[in-house]
């Protein structure tokens, strides 16, 4: 089967989802970040790659922080950014995802970034485009239900190349809800694509989804093992609505187990650092003398969102469909 | 009308028949099966189909068509199902009750049974519903729904939550000899679920329905039918475990008939591929070992029958993110290529071992037409002589492609799209008629 995300010279069209990636596209991608990191520094914020094209934040799911991040990005490249929560809009008046889509590109759309609750939402859109002919829109995946966080599993890789500069001798743990979470998904993707020789999860039973293992994931079930020699610990946000239930019995008892503690930290190798994708619960999954400590790069991470959402844009915008 | 179906060859699986034989048939019965070239006496038929190079078989018989009426009429018709029906050489169609409103009354049967009487094309069987708006509560007067023509009671989709209702509707149904119908799936386990519990629902971030949601079930209709001795029929298998369950309590004896949807029988999770929504189905498609022991399963007889599981539906219903899409295929105009297709898998799978006693191909047909016509308790399905003419008259070799302009159905989606299937059929016969020829 073709790879929707790639057109038939084998370059961007869509970003969809790390999964299936080819490493020299990631490899691509990270570099053009590395080289809009110092964009943001500057007086003048803007380069004026995507003149006079229309970028449309679709967030069928609220997220003021990751839109927000899209939003800057397009914004310092210069482009058009119309943000539609469509919630309030169309979809209350029972408008179909795809009548959505046709018309937002009859207002000559030229990039979606697409936030949805179902898993594959935004394959669907990309699948549509190509079927009616309107390849020249790109579609960037801002996250979608359980799937796939492409953009943010590949600022997670930009702060680990930036901070450990080689994938090949490291060992990664992602820690907490790896069953409801697209950003393991992306991530666990993205490391075993750029060659991390192992990637850990942690969690309880309950939070760990079935063939992990399938995905080249060595499953933990105790922290303290779990965290043994790592380089890099990624911890995961524990939804409110997960906190108590049949899930997990409650979030006192989730930090005991699983939060990230100095204690716990020191377990990993000394100059591991620690990352989180935010918006983060502190106490529940991590405490606040390691989010505010010296291996966190919690906001490092925020800060290469940007320029990496920028690479993302810049590189489908020339791509010609 | 007489009419004569000559130099075709017949199969007529519940009368061991695989030879070249012709039909003669008269007032919507079969009078005569004799050898090409002889005639009952004063036989002069008003219509001959020469079937040269053709199969002749019974009318197909299926144990799962939504009609989609009463109720949902936007989907799909019943003119419409039914011409689907005549160009897949359906006969005889059992649709579930799952419609709206539920058929859990029996004005609701009378008019689905005159409706498509009027329309006089295949022979429609409905399941009444076993519950009360299927809702798991209280009984369905089943002895009415049965005088106005239901042949079964079923819950469709919908799995009793209260295990002692569920004893009771076993008892109940078993007090008259009726025949429940239950989809095998547990109505906690997996509820929201919409793909099979697997790495690749993990890696797509599909939330999962475990093999054990289709075991638990079946353990505990075990259980119901060891107290209540009702005879119970499994609708759509889908697990390797759950025809392991069902082998040993066909050996222990329970009553018990199963069957599968033809998609199970070729597909697996992995065709879900980049979500494509046309492969959502309930029980979902499971992985390859579990189409492996389906496959299996329907040639050792522990699956009774093969079903088309048609579902019409339409755009506004499929063209959506796969979790919203609704499950479910157009099946009818398929079933036969895709019994064939078994057919064929098997004749290549079975290559070196001991020939079979009877081919593949016979037993594919069996599995459409007389084997199913037991578990629904119809006469139909076989061409003994005085038996009512429905007869389907088919090219196995014939290839077509699958799409959406070729098919009747109004509904269009299936996952068999653009796919090059054999067996096509030429002509179908109902109750001496012809209804539909090519």
């Amino acid at each position: 089967m073709l790879n929707p995300q790639l057109n038939k010279h084998g370059e961007l069209q869509h970003l969809l989802t790390i999964d299936g990636l080819p490493k020299s596209i990631v490899n691509h991608i990270l570099d053009t970040a590395s080289s809009f990191v110092g964009v943001s520094d500057r007086e003048v914020k803007n380069v004026p790659l995507m003149r006079g094209k229309s970028v449309f934040n679709l967030f069928f799911e609220n997220s003021t922080r990751t839109r927000t991040t899209f939003e800057i990005a397009s914004k310092r490249l210069s482009a058009d950014v119309i943000n539609l929560n469509i919630n309030a809009s169309s979809a209350s008046k029972g408008e179909s995802l795809l009548d959505t889509i046709d018309n937002l590109a009859a207002m000559h759309a030229d990039m979606f970034v697409v936030r949805h609750a179902q898993s594959g939402a935004p394959h669907l859109i990309a699948k549509h485009l190509i079927d009616t002919k309107q390849s020249h829109v790109h579609v960037v995946n801002a996250g979608d239900g359980r799937h796939a966080h492409p953009t943010q599993g590949l600022l997670d890789m930009y702060t680990i190349r930036h901070y450990k500069k080689d994938f090949t001798n490291l060992t990664v743990a992602i820690v907490g809800d790896i069953l409801h979470s697209r950003v393991a998904r992306s991530d666990i993707h993205g490391l075993t694509t750029l060659g991390v020789p192992e990637v850990r999860a942690i969690g309880p039973h309950t939070l760990l989804p079935s063939g992990l293992e399938q995905m080249g994931v060595r499953v933990f079930t105790d922290m303290n093992e779990g965290l043994k020699g790592v380089d890099v610990i990624i911890m995961l946000r524990l939804q409110n609505e997960r906190m108590s239930g049949a899930l997990l019995p409650s979030a006192q008892e989730f930090f005991k187990s699983y939060g990230l503690t100095p204690e716990r930290l020191a377990l990993a190798k000394p100059d591991a650092i620690v990352m989180h994708p935010g918006p983060m619960n502190r106490g529940v999954e991590i405490d606040s003398a390691v989010a505010d400590g010296p291996q966190a790069v919690i906001l490092p991470q925020v800060t290469f969102g940007i320029a990496v959402r920028m690479a993302v844009m810049s590189i489908l915008a020339g791509t010609q469909g | 009308m007489k009419l004569h179906i000559k130099n075709g060859h017949m199969i007529d699986p519940a009368n061991g028949i695989d030879a070249l034989q012709d039909v003669f048939i008269e007032a919507g019965r079969v009078l005569a099966v004799m050898p090409p070239g002889t005639c009952p006496p004063g036989f002069i038929a008003e219509r001959t189909l020469d079937c040269a190079g053709l199969i002749v078989a019974p009318g197909f018989v299926d144990l799962s068509a939504r009609l989609r009426e009463p109720g949902y009429e936007y989907k799909a018709t019943l003119e419409s199902e039914l011409q689907a029906a005549m160009q897949g050489g359906v006969t005889s169609l059992i649709c579930p009750p799952d419609t709206d409103p539920v058929l859990d009354e029996p004005g609701l049967v009378e008019m689905l049974k005159h409706r498509a009487k009027t329309l006089n094309q295949a022979h429609v069987h409905p399941l009444g519903a076993l519950t009360v708006g299927l809702k798991g509560h209280a009984l369905t007067e089943m002895a009415e729904l049965t005088e106005a023509g239901c042949i079964g009671f079923s819950q469709a989709e919908v799995p009793i939550e209260d295990t002692n209702v569920l004893l009771r509707a076993m008892q109940y149904a078993n007090t008259f000899g009726y025949t429940v119908w239950l989809r095998p799936q547990d109505a906690h386990i997996g509820r929201g679920g919409i793909a099979h519990s697997g790495p690749l629902a993990s890696r797509l971030g599909l939330a999962g329905v475990p093999v054990m949601s289709e075991t638990i079930a079946l353990h505990t209709i075990f259980e119901l039918m060891r107290a209540s001795r009702a005879r119970v029929h499994l609708c759509r298998m889908s697990s390797g475990a759950g025809l392991d369950l069902v082998r040993a309590a066909k050996k222990e004896g329970l009553p018990l008939t199963c069957d599968v949807g033809a998609h199970h029988l070729h597909l697996t999770d992995a065709d879900i591929g980049f979500f494509d929504s046309n492969a959502r189905f309930t029980p979902p498609l499971r992985s390859g070992r579990d189409r492996d022991a389906i496959r299996q399963g329907l040639f050792d007889g522990t699956i009774d029958a093969l079903c088309s599981d048609h579902t019409p539906l339409d755009e506004e219903e499929k063209l959506l993110p796969f979790g919203e899409a609704s499950p479910g295929a157009t099946g009818l105009e398929l079933l036969l290529s895709l019994a064939l297709k078994w057919a064929d898998d098997y004749a290549v799978h079975q290559d070196g071992a001991a020939p079979a006693p009877v081919r593949p191909l016979v037993r594919a047909i069996a599995k459409i037409t007389s084997d199913a016509a037991r578990v629904a308790g119809l006469a139909c399905g076989q061409l003994a002589i005085g038996s009512v003419a429905d007869v389907c008259v088919f090219d196995p070799a014939a290839r077509w492609v699958v799409n959406a302009s070729r098919l009747a159905s109004q509904g269009k989606h299936t996952p068999f799209l653009g796919y090059e299937l054999s067996g096509q059929v030429m002509a179908t016969v109902v109750a001496g008629h012809i209804a539909y020829q090519r």
